[in-house]
């Protein structure tokens, strides 16, 4: 796995759970890279965050982006170069609060990306403070008194932003992850992994986690019906089961090709166009 | 009436069409060699209120609005009260009769014409047009030949319509041909789209906004011709970040807006410095502050633009001011930015952005795209690396065997992120040096522009040019334009000011922005001209305040 170290020194607090994924996306990049793809062909892009670090500790192109913004450079990087296999790493606060709007929208049309989401539940770099998917009643450094909103259950948010995959895994369970990993890099198409990840710093879910999580599986991929009754099991407050796997799994044509159609042959002609002025 | 010169009015009420009459009669007189200037005017609705397009048409260069009109058309009876006491001595008001009672002018039974040939009510306009045509004594095939390229519905109709119209009307003078060939007519939108394309533009990436648009409607529109994908997205914080994910890897990337969009990017700008990102904004200003007047323009974003981004860095930023200028600069705006790996902000207003003016297509001929400089290949690549000059080479993500690694933190010159202060020292520097070629190659470049000789120096920016070189040439005054504004280009300013006795700044802005600019390298204005209202300094008006 050396070729994919990097020189910068770790971070992470012992225990957190951004090693597990940095584990497991280390496996799935191997992984890929046996089955064929290019190292070269890989690029990374990271919101801000703890969760963003994992660009720096892993020797494969990076683009380090801004808060809450990593999915429109995503975006961009595809629309520019569709060779690439891009993926995002982000947290909570980064894609639900700062930069929601363009999750949904990446969704909804279908970039073909994948945004890898390390949820735990809370900012953490920012030291502690409530996100759009902690539990209501998180006690907080900007909420003593307990966070008094209600957070949003993100497959099903993914799911009426139209995202084409959706699935998720645990930073405790790498093998299960990577398999995860695996299967939304070979999606074609806009895949949202939201991978539960807990902050023994700030918000220690782990035990919870170890107690409630379990493997799912959905015997019809593509009904959204099935789908939601496996998302609607966990609310992010509560008790009860927490499903992971691949909830669901839908094709449809992605935007970058669509988008750019007819400018491919690279072919300009300004004169031509200025004889449209006359 | 003098028969070389005239402005001429088309008015009417949003969506009965007079934008696309006016670009027709300019039409008309380039199909005749004459010069043409299009001032349009139109408010922040879709249906109902008053717009109109002013045409200048001169056999002499013609750069600005006039006060004067010599020609009227009117759609609806607003136009009239709204411009009749502009009209010459020996004006002309043409005028749809069926639908406005006046009692002096040429009135044209636009309706009725238009219904006997089958037609529907918005051509009307075209009947106005054959109307003129006929008046100013120009041949029905000439009219003909502008109808068939400029209209694509109902071609047959409206060449019936106008024939109709010309043939209603009785002759009053012959505008002669001038021998001169037409040339293409662009609005300065226009013409900062081709200059980005002859300079690789292949992605441009917009949110909606006034004036802003139309970069993105002509480069859909034209797909075929430039062969650039258009997109639109969800709003300006994502137009901006995926346009640096596209030069990022490896594509030539513009993105366009107007001042309230341009705000909402400003992080990325500062994004585009630290990761040294090629990035080209289009900074189209509009009436400011907050959402302003949207459809009318201003010079007040200056000092905005100048200081856009958090953080210590220099960016391009270039302020033509007419079609030839729009499309030189956009070109070379586009190759600055590759080149220097640096945000780059093209500064115009409205006033440029959706006026019509001619084009020199001999121009096309003296751009391209000029490569940035690029990793050879040889060792180890690291995207920052620390350079004698500060420009790193560069290497697209996929394009070489090694890691391509950009980032927003600061960082070491693999582009891993680093906090402590000798590695922040070493990359602020890199860009520094930088920095400082970036204000060698502006010294290279003829970042100012003057016209005319004279201690009476009338200094003025962007799309104020045209009036103020009119005017300047009129008064026997010196006109000097700085075009490239950051790096500001102090030496060749202090050059253009020698001997100047008396400065005066002419700005369409409320606090004499520019005046702070020039203040910081030490050149003092004597008085200032501000206009704030949205509109231009016609030839008349500007004549009169520096003689005041
Ligand atoms: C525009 C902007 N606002 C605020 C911040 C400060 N900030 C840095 S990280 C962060 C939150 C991180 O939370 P999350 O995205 O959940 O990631 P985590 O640290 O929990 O992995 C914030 C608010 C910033 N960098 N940029
Ligand atoms: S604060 Fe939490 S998320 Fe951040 S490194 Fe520490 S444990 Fe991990």
């Amino acid at each position: 796995m050396n070729e994919l170290e990097t020189k910068c020194p770790n971070t992470w607090c012992p225990g957190c759970g951004n090693f597990g994924i940095l584990m497991a996306i280390k496996q799935t990049i191997d992984e890929l890279i046996k089955r064929g793809t290019p190292k070269e062909k890989i690029v990374l892009v990271s919101d801000i965050g703890c969760n963003s670090k994992i660009v720096d500790y892993i020797n494969v192109n990076s683009f380090y982006s801004l808060h809450g913004r990593p999915i429109t450079t995503a975006e961009g990087i595809k629309l520019a170069n569709s060779d690439l296999r891009v993926i995002v790493f982000t947290g909570d606060g980064g894609t639900f609060n700062e930069g929601s709007s363009h999750f949904i929208h990446a969704a909804r049309r279908n970039a073909n990306i994948n945004v890898f989401l390390h949820n735990n539940r809370l900012f953490a770099l920012t030291t502690g403070q409530f996100t759009a998917v902690s539990p209501k009643g998180l006690k907080g450094k900007s909420t003593p008194e307990g966070n008094v909103e209600e957070p949003f259950n993100l497959p099903e948010l993914a799911m009426a932003a139209k995202a084409s995959f959706i699935a998720r895994g645990y930073s405790v369970k790498v093998d299960h992850l990577k398999k995860m990993m695996l299967e939304a890099i070979n999606h074609e198409g806009f895949s949202f992994l939201e991978i539960l990840q807990p902050c023994p710093s700030f918000f220690d879910t782990a035990k919870d986690y170890n107690e409630r999580t379990y493997e799912a599986i959905n015997p019809e991929i593509d009904s959204k019906e099935k789908a939601l009754g496996f998302i609607r099991e966990w609310n992010y407050n509560g008790e009860g089961k927490i499903p992971l796997g691949v909830f669901y799994k839908t094709e449809r044509l992605h935007y970058e090709e669509e988008i750019n159609k007819g400018t491919e042959d690279n072919k300009v002609d300004i004169k031509k166009c200025l004889a449209t002025h006359l | 009436m003098n028969n070389k010169e005239f402005s001429i009015i088309v008015g009417g009420a949003a969506g009965q069409g007079s934008r696309k009459a006016g670009l027709i009669i300019a039409k008309l007189f380039n199909e005749l060699g004459y010069n043409i200037f299009i001032h349009e005017d139109y408010q922040s609705l879709i249906k109902g209120g008053h717009n109109f397009s002013k045409i200048m048409v001169s056999d002499k260069e013609v750069l600005c609005e006039r006060d004067k009109v010599e020609f009227l058309l009117a759609l609806d009876k607003n136009t009239i009260v709204q411009h009749e006491s502009r009209l010459t001595s020996d004006g002309k008001i043409v005028f749809n009769k069926d639908k406005i009672d006046f009692d002096k002018g040429i009135g044209v039974a636009a309706e009725t014409i238009t219904k006997e040939a089958g037609g529907i009510p918005i051509m009307s306009n075209t009947a106005l047009i054959g109307a003129l045509a006929k008046i100013i004594g120009v041949d029905f095939s000439v009219l003909s030949n502008v109808l068939e390229k400029e209209i694509k519905k109902e071609l047959e109709k409206n060449k019936d319509v106008a024939k109709r119209a010309y043939d209603s009307v009785e002759s009053l003078m012959k505008v002669e041909a001038t021998g001169k060939n037409p040339k293409p007519l662009l609005t300065g939108n226009e013409a900062i789209a081709l200059g980005a394309v002859s300079a690789g533009l292949e992605k441009y990436i917009a949110y909606p906004m006034t004036p802003a648009t139309s970069v993105l409607h002509y480069l859909a529109d034209h797909k075929e011709e430039l062969n650039v994908a258009t997109i639109q997205m969800e709003d300006e914080i994502s137009v901006v970040n995926m346009a640096i994910g596209s030069a990022y890897a490896g594509k030539r990337t513009m993105v366009g807006t107007s001042g309230g969009g341009f705000a909402l990017m400003t992080e990325a700008i500062s994004l585009s410095a630290m990761s040294e990102t090629p990035l080209v904004i289009i900074n189209s200003q509009r009436t400011g502050p907050a959402t302003g007047v949207p459809t009318y323009s201003g010079q007040s974003d200056l000092l905005f633009t100048l200081a856009s981004g958090h953080g210590d860095f220099t960016r391009f930023i270039i302020a033509p001011s007419d079609v030839n200028e729009a499309f030189i600069w956009s070109n070379k705006i586009m190759n600055l930015a590759w080149k220097y790996q640096t945000p780059a902000i093209l500064l115009v207003d409205k006033e440029l952005s959706e006026n019509t003016f001619p084009f020199d297509e001999t121009l096309i001929n003296s751009v391209k795209k000029e490569e940035g400089l690029m990793f050879d290949g040889n060792g180890e690549y690291s995207r920052y690396k620390n350079a004698e000059n500060g420009i790193s080479p560069m290497a697209f993500p996929g394009e070489i065997r090694d890691t391509v690694k950009s980032t927003s933190y600061e960082h070491d010159e693999k582009g891993i992120t680093v906090e402590d202060a000798l590695s922040i020292i070493l990359m602020q520097e890199k860009r520094l040096r930088k920095f400082k070629e970036m204000e060698k190659e502006v010294d290279n470049l003829k970042a100012v522009k003057t016209y005319g000789k004279g201690s009476k120096v009338i200094i003025c920016w962007g799309s104020n040019k045209g009036v103020s070189r009119e005017v300047g040439e009129k008064l026997g005054m010196k006109v000097v334009q700085p075009i490239i504004l950051q790096p500001f280009p102090t030496k060749q300013m202090q050059k253009a000011l020698e001997g100047a006795e008396e400065i005066i700044l002419v700005e369409s802005n409320a606090t004499a922005q520019m005046e702070h600019v020039l203040n910081s390298y030490g050149i003092k204005v004597d008085r200032k001209i501000l206009k704030y209202d949205g509109r231009p300094f016609t030839l008349e008006e500007l004549e009169s305040k520096i003689k005041e």
